[in-house]
């Protein structure tokens, strides 16, 4: 008796089984990714429970994860709204950096007392600034239909230079005994944070744009123009949509937000823009946004568990003495398990009986 | 004269890894399929030719074991891209993060120590040639191999059968199927050589130009490669190019940075992005007239051969 493995290909399938399958790939991912830590000497038992106890064992754990959510959320929505058209902006990196140079140039040029009126003044600023960084990748694809994975990426690397040029130039705080930062911010340019813990107000920012994220995609005449141009940009065309328009105004947008990103991490956590404040928080949010599969609410979670992710990997540091790298380990596997899933999720698998020949 | 001679012997130095790179990058995308995780396959590539360089003694097993690594962390590339058809760009960005992570796990015992290595070894004749003699010919073995490499890849890219499928696969997978070629069976072979050559690129950081190992030692230089592919407009010899003249800036702002001087060096680091987006344009505009330059048709598109496309 022969038996044969068919492929079916699956044409829709439902919400619950979509859910149980992340849910599956990233125990599966946790599961091989325990596996190659052990393959580099590491006992994954003890590295999970290090992870777990440091980032959910306790208060400070879970306001650090919170710090770290915060970017990721609001990251994640700006390259999800860009996703949602079938825009690949790979430049949220390079976005939040200009988002976080814009606001540092408010507080040099435009410093006031009022902390109301200084905080605006730096999310105005970082939200042209991050938008018209996403705007020159959305101009030269709308006008010369410029790949803009490529420009984004490009740009990405011409942000971090700028902003090395100002810190370890003309804006280094000559106190700072070399290190590559500005002075530190006002108290008025500071993010208020709760109580004694690091957890500050750009938690507001971010749950507010995931709820405009899902009003605007799901009920207003822009977010439909975009699901018909990411579903088919063909069909969207016929029906009118202008592509060109909605292409600047997109990755507009996408970038503005990222550039808040910016605002929010420097002005509610560090309190002064420095070398390498964003350790690659916008390659995470492509992650964030790609694992949440674009759902608002799944960009929530999803950006929420990278937090518990990044502490847990500063614990492997601190307790296990790994380097801080590790963790990338488990990210990546966690890409892979759901990249994989993909095939289950396109095909049905059948075996069946082969008949003899 | 005196000034510029050392600055561009620097330039072939640290434009190698990244003209490595550059060259793997070219294969994998002439082939229809984009590789993002060139920065991880360069870091595992330095690792792992350092471990094996540090345990034998022999840089040359070095180098082959970094090829070989390549290959298998490029499978998973492969078979995600290939096989899977998922989507690049996030199989990439994956690759790249697995890389950084596990090299630096694996590498936690080898920092501090050293190796031998590749030495300077100048070609006879060769390099007693003025001024070109020292910028070329007074380099590491690698170096030279790199040469050889870029015109042996631009003899098969553009003058052999297997280059013409090559290019086909990239254009159109469908039509090489049509051939009665394997596209996929191309499209993995392809990939794999690329992810080892980029490895052997990371393995020239560890074994000849710092002779050490450490986290995330090739800083971006994968990403580096990534954007000079389209420089390059997919062709080795231009390649070649784009790789020194990064490795150039790179060296020009280490003398610029040691002199003294006040020239702002971020500022002269950002140059080499700005041509590569100034490029792109170049290349897309022509694209919009009809003229394509090189750019595979189909790169970044699964093929599966059941759907029609």
């Amino acid at each position: 008796m022969r038996y044969r493995i068919l492929f079916k290909k699956r044409y829709n399938s439902t919400f619950l089984f979509e859910g149980f399958l992340s849910l599956l790939s990233v125990i599966a991912a946790l599961f091989f990714a325990g596996i190659a830590l052990k393959l580099f000497g590491v006992s994954p038992v003890r590295a999970y429970a290090a992870m777990f106890r440091g980032a959910l064992g306790s208060w400070y754990g879970v306001g650090e994860v919170i710090v770290k959510a915060i970017p990721l959320i609001i990251a994640g929505v700006a390259v999800a709204l860009a996703f949602r058209m079938k825009i690949w902006n790979i430049g949220a990196e390079g976005q939040i950096y200009i988002g976080a140079l814009a606001a540092t140039a408010a507080v040099r040029f435009l410093s006031t007392g009022n902390q109301f009126v200084m905080l605006s003044t730096m999310v105005a600023a970082a939200f042209l600034g991050g938008g018209i960084w996403g705007y020159l990748a959305g101009f030269l694809k709308a006008r010369w239909n410029v790949n803009e994975i490529i420009t984004t990426l490009m740009l990405n690397y011409i942000a971090i230079h700028l902003v090395e040029y100002f810190i370890y130039g003309p804006w280094r705080d000559p106190s700072s005994l070399g290190f590559p930062m500005t002075a530190p911010f006002p108290a008025s340019a500071r993010l208020p944070q709760f109580f004694d813990s690091r957890v500050h107000m750009g938690i507001f920012a971010a749950i507010l744009l995931i709820m405009a994220f899902r009003l605007v995609i799901r009920w207003t005449r822009w977010g439909f123009e975009i699901r018909a141009i990411g579903d088919n940009p063909k069909a969207a065309r016929y029906a009118g949509i202008r592509y060109g328009r909605n292409i600047l105004l997109l990755m507009f947008m996408s970038g503005a937000i990222a550039g808040v990103a910016g605002m929010v991490e420097i002005s509610g956590l560090q309190g002064r823009l420095q070398h390498g404040f964003s350790p690659g928080y916008g390659y995470t949010a492509i992650i964030v946004a790609w694992l949440a599969r674009l759902n608002p609410w799944g960009i929530l979670i999803v950006a929420f568990f990278m937090g518990v992710l990044l502490v847990g990997g500063d614990t492997l540091q601190i307790v296990m003495r790994l380097p801080v790298a590790s963790v990338q380990v488990i990210q990546g596997c966690i890409l892979f398990a759901v990249l994989a899933s993909e095939f289950i999720r396109n095909y049905r698998i059948q075996i069946v009986k082969r008949e003899r020949e | 004269m005196d000034f510029l001679v050392p600055i561009l012997a620097a330039a072939v130095r640290s434009g190698t890894p990244i003209l490595y790179a550059t060259l793997g990058e070219i294969l994998t995308e002439r082939s229809g399929v984009l590789n993002l995780g060139i920065e991880g396959l360069m870091l595992m590539g330095a690792l792992s030719g350092f471990i094996v360089t540090h345990a034998t003694g022999n840089p040359w097993i070095g180098v082959i074991a970094a090829f070989l690594v390549g290959i298998a962390i490029a499978v998973i590339h492969a078979f995600l891209c290939v096989t899977v058809g998922a989507n690049q760009v996030v199989s990439g960005l994956a690759i790249t993060m697995f890389g950084t992570g596990a090299s630096s796990l694996l590498g936690r015992g080898m920092i501090g120590e050293t190796v031998v290595g590749f030495s300077r070894i100048p070609v006879p004749y060769l390099s007693k040639i003025p001024v070109l003699g020292t910028i070329l010919f007074n380099h590491d073995p690698l170096v030279y191999l790199s040469y050889g490499l870029v015109a042996f890849l631009t003899w098969f890219i553009f003058y052999t059968r297997p280059g013409l499928n090559l290019r086909a696969v990239g254009e159109s997978p469908k039509v090489v199927d049509a051939m009665g070629l394997s596209a996929s069976k191309l499209r993995y072979f392809y990939t794999l050589v690329g992810g080892g050559l980029a490895s052997v690129g990371g393995a020239y950081m560890s074994l000849a130009y710092t002779k050490m190992w450490g986290n995330g030692m090739t800083a971006g230089r994968g990403w580096i490669a990534v954007a000079l592919v389209i420089f390059a407009i997919w062709h080795p010899a231009r390649a070649v190019l784009g790789a020194y003249l990064f490795g150039g800036v790179g060296a020009m702002q280490l003398r610029i940075q040691a002199a003294g001087t006040s020239f702002p060096a971020p500022l002269l680091m950002m140059m080499p992005y700005f041509l590569t987006i100034i490029v792109l344009v170049v290349i897309s505009i022509q694209k919009g007239r009809g003229i394509l330059l090189g750019s595979p048709g189909s790169l970044g598109v699964p093929y599966s051969r059941e759907e029609r496309g």
